[in-house]
């Protein structure tokens, strides 16, 4: 929660100016009361040759945490400001920003009543921050303060100097220096790139940010490289806070109980798929071949067995041959937002009697998945651990028994053709296993074979003659002796 | 139908019916019902009238009024409560409806009909107010109706015809309950229950005396249960009934029908049936036999009743399986089900019928013994089992003792028959991948404890604990227990301190409990490891498939360790420290399951440690040496900085605090090296849960098990006993606190000596309460939360919600242990399981 400001100095333009364009004395350590606790401003050094302004902001870090009771998961928008141990007292954060904006806000905005024509001035300046939250590393580091006209140096700091296997943390030492910027742009840069590279904001991202964004970002955001990741680190987070807020509680306490990070296990719903290229996602592919398979087997009553946010819910609500789709998922966060995607509150009654979302599991078997004529497990089996794909298999085929079961998953062996994809590296932090085609179909004969099925086998986007296609689907058909039955 | 007339008519009423009183308006239904039956048991079409329009006798509101009875009656029999349905019912259509809510509910329908002249119906309808205005052709059209429907109510379907005629003959009846034929609750045996004989007369003998029958008697006076199918196939099927008949008539046994029996009485009876399925045997063996003999047989099979109730409703036994909700129950479906079992409609390809996996669906609390399905081995499934182990295909004949739960049996002495297939590799249902019912978890739920009552779990923490049960728990037969949260001491007041075990000494003395003892705490990640002695004992008693020889998970059922070879190496290291220390024999046991504490912390915890305790000190350690040197400048230019400087050199120290705090609890691992495991706890053993068992005595089997590890594997845990009562003692526990946390240790926890303990009021102490060191703190309250204004706020803290929550969550963990120890189904320990996991999704502060 510190930074320094340097500049250096002529006979004419003594470094001491540095005073009056932050109009902070250099002989007095001044203090300001911000929201989260109190500014510091004092000058380590100061004469004609070098001058260095301090701002040191002491967070009060119980009363973080105990403000916002109450409201969501402690009161805090984001899950790590819940915690007493929390790294806002010593990072330079948004917190930080924000003390910028308030103790710096005429030098922001460069006015200076005592020397009207310095503020446009650039100056040789060097900033220090010793402790910069950056996700994305020093890499992103440089692409975003490089542009602007900074030299810059970015130091990762290791994660625990007796653990040098733990790596580095997601801090960086930051030195900027330059001699072509005034210090109203030096500070508006921090201003808005410290919370940016921190990507965590400590209050709520309401409508106004985007004024003070703009305004901030007068003069060097329009055409900096990176103005789409700023803006959307800077605004997007609205969303997801909400979410985090108002939906993840039960899962954080879980977490919580095990010592574990609350994102290890609430990760059904996906905030991006990192390695599914956009043109013809394949995601698309899978849907297509999806609906074709349902159309072919003639279902007219389908479950959408992890059904996710609802994207197949939804295509197959157009298609009028389809009576009644229960999409069923074992998160409630996925649920709520399927809910939400498919305006299920604003349905005319006859489209809503088509369509219910519940919550269920493939570990347990579930009577009410009794008695339809297709299952669609679309990237779902992977999720499992392979212990626990029997009960997934007896819930499904055993229990359920539809007539028609779509089975689609990612085909290991296309992974060597990811260029996004490490050398070894399953698609999703989630999947648990990804199966080469042989693995695919052996396990398909085994439970068609067991259950009373019949199994084929359809290749989902572009079939490689070496590798195979990158998602695999297999159809199972209950045999025609046992459907008859049932 | 019973039509003699004399005064003083009884008649007899079976306890679990449904009573349709039939007669005119005015013929006194009503004045009888409310004679002989308890007025909650009798509902009122008049009464439901009122309900639905706020009047008795709005005709307009009859269908409604009628939906609501029907409703009620449905509630009431499927409950299993006798209902008198005070209606006129003079209408074929309105009693059709009733017989077939009777039947709906598997329930006797019996008429009671009430013939009272129309004048005197007239005179009483006049009487009343409400009524006096009624058309007198009313009266006369129910009469009417009445007269037409009395011969035809027993082709309707009743099973009782009861007719009163006059109103002498109504007012002198007296009604008398009757059991049902089936509830033989009353019988508590001891019981030796006998699978499917198919005419194997010798091996019957021999499992006869194995059990220590003599000639049929058992000399302490035992009563063998026959479960059906006593004929076809087998070499003497008239040998088997002669025993079993003669046993039967002395009252030294009972016996239901088997579908065999069934047939073979039909074929006895002249009804044209096929000789299959080894019926052809049985009649040629029959043919020597006197037509005597074949009319006691013809007899005997008429008589059997199809399932029995017996033993306080704790024991049904049947042919072929049967529901809970047809226990105890009188209909022809039952009987059809009882005899012949469900069946999903598909064949095999042997063109057998597939039978339903009933079992897996059983959620009853009586045991339900039955045969029909021939297995290898007789086992339990969710508290049914199946007796028939194909004896007459060369298996063997089985029997369960009762109540000992022990199987006896008799091999084959030969093959008698080829089976039509071969016989299942296990028990309907089967073992592999059978999962748990989404039922028995989903929803609000309430589960009953033994040392606590009824421990509700809302549904959001079910939504919550649903989700991380199926995404990341193991598979939950190796996952029979969870642990309780702790709740930590009461809020100290010693200055620097936010707790200290003064506090909680005090709390155990003011529950009356004088001996504690205090374990050191652990910092690692909590684990439970269930220690099989080899794969097959995980596999038989667990159920899983052959590979795994146990299971070591975390707080939320999570595996510890992604290799599973991993698991089974330390699962191996426990193992041989048990074989050792000779605890299987001395435990009766083949499995144990432990409590413990896996270190380092880091092992598990390293996710958390690198996002949030690392990062704070890697972020403090790089953000104080700038900031002091920079006030160190300002110092030096004389600017007055001097209270900045004193406080920022403090909080780099309480920095430097919490970095050395978590460090200790840290260290690298390869492998197994480096991993240690601190048991606590045995929790259950073979048979037993040792929950109860005082901790001195289970750290006295655990010392043992860890001086018997040569690995380095296991810990001991150090402790101390206090006596909450002695100044002098409750001195030395403080200060074995202060040295131990003085040296970086996370503190300890102090337990009542005797484990299960109850305070004066009855109600349960807590099991344990954790004192934190000072230092360990700042990992949970943050660096600098010994400072003076730091800890002023963070002493406002409330623990009610906490304590409560610990011994909700510590009720269904003793729960789970005992339904565990006793052998109850799956689903039952997985309930509990199920629920300490959704209740730690409560909102609690997450620091205590």
């Amino acid at each position: 929660m510190f930074l320094t400001i340097s500049t250096s100095g002529t006979a004419a333009s003594p470094a001491t100016d540095l005073g009056f364009l932050l109009h902070k004395h250099p002989d007095n350590a001044q203090t300001f009361t911000t929201s989260h606790g109190i500014a510091h401003v004092f000058y380590p050094e100061a004469d004609a040759e070098r001058c260095t302004a301090a701002l040191l902001l002491e967070v009060d870090a119980v009363a973080l945490v105990r403000r916002g009771k109450g409201k969501g998961r402690g009161g805090a928008p984001d899950a790590a400001l819940a915690q007493y141990v929390n790294d806002r007292p010593y990072a330079a954060s948004s917190l930080l920003a924000v003390a910028i904006g308030n103790v710096f806000s005429s030098a922001m905005r460069g006015v200076c009543r005592a020397r009207p024509e310095a503020p446009a001035r650039p100056r040789p300046l060097r900033i220090e921050v010793p402790a910069l939250p950056a996700r994305g590393g020093a890499d992103l580091v440089r692409h975003l303060f490089e542009p602007l006209g900074w030299t810059v140096t970015a130091e990762p700091v290791a994660l625990d100097a007796e653990f040098p296997e733990w790596g580095e943390s997601r801090y960086v030492g930051l030195v900027l220096e330059s001699e072509a910027l005034t210090l109203s742009e030096a500070l508006r840069h921090l201003y808005v790139l410290l919370p940016v590279l921190d990507d965590a904001k400590h209050y709520w991202v309401s409508s106004e940010e985007v004024d003070k964004l703009l305004r901030a970002g007068e003069g060097w955001l329009p055409g900096h490289p990176e103005q789409k990741l700023i803006t959307s680190r800077y605004l997007s987070r609205r969303w997801s806070l909400t979410r985090q807020a108002m939906e993840r509680l039960e899962l954080v306490r879980l977490a919580e109980t095990d010592d574990s990070e609350v994102e290890e296990i609430d990760n059904a719903v996906e905030d991006e798929t990192e390695t599914e290229e956009k043109p013809t996602p394949l995601a698309v592919r899978r849907r297509e071949a999806i609906l074709d398979a349902l159309r072919r087997a003639g279902a007219a009553r389908i479950l959408d067995l992890g059904c996710g946010q609802g994207q197949l819910v939804q295509a197959l609500l157009k298609d009028p041959s389809v009576t009644e789709i229960v999409g069923v998922d074992v998160s409630m966060r996925a649920l709520t937002i399927a809910s939400r995607r498919l305006r299920l509150d604003r349905m005319g009654e006859r489209q809503a009697s088509r369509v219910t979302l519940v919550q269920g599991s493939l570990a347990y078997t579930d009577r009410r998945l009794k008695g339809y004529d297709a299952a669609v497990l679309s990237e779902v089996i992977e999720h499992l651990d392979l212990p626990r794909l029997p009960a997934l298999e007896y819930a499904v085929f055993g229990a359920a028994r539809p007539r028609t079961v779509l089975v689609t998953t990612p085909n290991v062996e296309y992974n060597v053709r990811w260029e996004s994809l490490p050398a070894g590296h399953v698609r999703h932090g989630d999947h648990r296993f990804e199966w080469t085609r042989e693995e695919f179909r052996a396990w398909a004969h085994r439970v068609a074979e067991l259950h009373g099925y019949q199994v084929e086998f359809t290749p989902v986007g572009a079939d490689d003659p070496e590798v195979g296609p990158p998602t695999q689907m297999a159809t199972f058909t209950l045999s025609a002796k046992e459907a008859e039955a049932a | 139908m019973t039509e003699t007339r004399h005064t003083g008519r009884v008649l007899p009423v079976t306890d679990l019916s449904l009573v349709v009183l039939v007669g005119a308006s005015g013929s006194g239904k009503s004045t009888f019902a409310h004679r002989h039956f308890r007025p909650t048991e009798i509902i009122s079409s008049d009464f439901c009238r009122g309900l639905v329009s706020d009047d008795e006798n709005d005709q307009g509101a009859t269908r409604d009024a009628f939906d609501v009875l029907h409703y009620i009656a449905g509630k009431r029999l499927a409950a299993g409560r006798r209902t008198v349905v005070d209606a006129t019912s003079v209408q074929q259509e309105s009693r059709r409806q009733l017989i077939d809510l009777a039947k709906r509910y598997d329930v006797l329908p019996i008429a009671v009909v009430l013939d009272v002249p129309e004048e005197v119906c007239a005179e009483r309808n006049a009487a009343r107010s409400d009524r006096a205005d009624m058309p007198r052709r009313v009266i006369q059209r129910h009469i009417r109706e009445l007269r037409r429907s009395i011969r035809h109510l027993e082709r309707e379907g009743f099973r009782k015809v009861h007719i009163l005629r006059g109103v002498e003959e109504i007012d002198s009846a007296t009604v008398v309950t009757e059991k049902r034929f089936n509830d033989l609750t009353h019988l508590t045996g001891p019981f030796d229950i006998v699978g499917d004989i198919h005419g194997c007369a010798s091996e019957l003998e021999s499992l006869l005396s194995r059990l220590g029958y003599q000639d049929g008697v058992h000399p302490q006076g035992r009563t063998a249960v026959f479960v059906g199918d006593l004929v076809d196939r087998g070499p003497d099927s008239p040998g088997v009934l002669r025993r079993v008949m003669s046993m039967v008539g002395s009252g030294n046994a009972l016996c239901v029908p088997g579908n065999h029996e069934n047939k073979y009485g039909r074929y006895l009876k002249g009804r044209k049936v096929q000789h299959t399925h080894g019926l052809a045997e049985t009649i040629e063996q029959m043919d020597d036999e006197s037509e005597d003999f074949k009319a006691q047989v013809r007899e005997f099979i008429d008589g059997l009743v199809s399932h029995y109730v017996l033993d306080g409703g704790k024991l049904v036994v049947c042919h072929a399986g049967l529901p809970e909700k047809y226990h105890g129950r009188t209909s022809g479906r039952v009987r059809s089900h009882a005899l012949y079992g469900d069946t999903t409609g598909e064949t095999d390809e042997f063109g057998l019928p597939v039978r339903y996996p009933w079992a897996e669906d059983y959620r009853g609390r009586a045991a339900v013994v039955y045969g029909h399905t021939p297995v290898p081995e007789a086992s339990w499934v969710n508290n049914t089992i199946c007796l028939d182990t194909g004896a007459v295909f060369g298996g063997k004949l089985t029997a369960l003792r009762w109540p000992e739960r022990e199987l006896v049996d008799v091999p084959a002495e030969r093959v008698w028959y080829e089976p039509a297939r071969p016989l299942r590799a296990e028990a309907p249902g089967g073992h592999d991948g059978r999962p748990l019912d989404l039922a028995d978890v989903q929803g609000r739920r309430v589960v009953e404890t033994r040392y606590q009552g009824r421990v509700a779990v809302r549904e959001e923490n079910a939504a919550a604990a649903l989700e991380v049960m199926s995404r990341f728990a193991i598979d939950p037969r190796l996952l029979p227990y969870l642990p309780p949260t702790m709740a930590p001491t009461a809020t100290s007041h010693v200055e620097g301190y936010l707790e200290h075990p003064a506090e909680a000494f005090a709390q155990y003395a003011a529950d009356g409990v004088a001996r504690v003892v205090c374990e050191e705490k652990h910092m690692g990640s909590r684990a439970v490891a269930l220690v099989c002695r080899d794969t097959d004992v995980a596999h038989k008693r667990f159920g899983v498939p052959p590979g795994p020889t146990g299971s070591l998970y975390t707080r939320t059922g999570r595996p510890f360790f992604a290799d599973a070879s991993v698991t089974e190496e330390i699962l191996g290291r426990i193992r041989a420290s048990v074989d050792a220390a000779g605890l299987w024999d001395e435990l009766g046991t083949d499995w144990l399951l432990l409590d413990a504490e896996l270190l380092p912390w880091s092992l598990k915890a390293s996710g958390l440690l690198r996002t949030q305790y690392a990062a704070v000190g890697a972020a403090s350690g790089a953000v104080f040496p700038g900031v002091l040197a920079a006030l160190e400048g300002a110092a030096a230019r004389g600017v007055d900085v001097t209270d900045l400087f004193a406080r920022q050199r403090e909080r780099a120290a309480d920095a430097a605090a919490f970095t050395d705090a978590y460090r200790r609890y840290c260290w690298p691992t390869e492998g197994l090296d480096g991993v240690r495991l601190a048991p606590f706890q045995i929790l259950a053993v073979q048979g037993r849960s040792l929950a109860a068992l005082p901790h001195d005595e289970q750290l006295a089997l655990l010392d043992r098990l860890v001086e018997h590890d040569p690995t380095g594997l296991l810990q001991t845990t150090r402790r101390l006993h206090v006596d909450t009562g002695d100044p002098e003692s409750v001195r030395a526990g403080v200060d074995w606190w202060l040295e131990m946390t003085g040296r970086g240790g996370e503190g300890m926890v102090v337990k009542p000596a005797g484990a299960v303990v109850r305070d004066p009021q009855g109600r349960l102490v807590q099991p344990g309460i954790k004192c934190r060191g000072r230092e360990y703190l700042r990992i949970i309250y943050g660096p600098e939360y010994t400072r003076p204004d730091n800890l002023t706020r963070l002493r406002g803290r409330f623990l009610n919600h906490k304590r409560s929550l610990a011994i909700r969550e510590y009720a269904l963990g003793l729960e789970a242990l005992d339904r565990l120890a006793d052998g109850e189904p799956l689903w039952r320990v997985h309930e509990a399981v199920f629920g300490v996991l959704a209740l730690e999704s409560e909102p609690v502060d997450p620091r205590l």
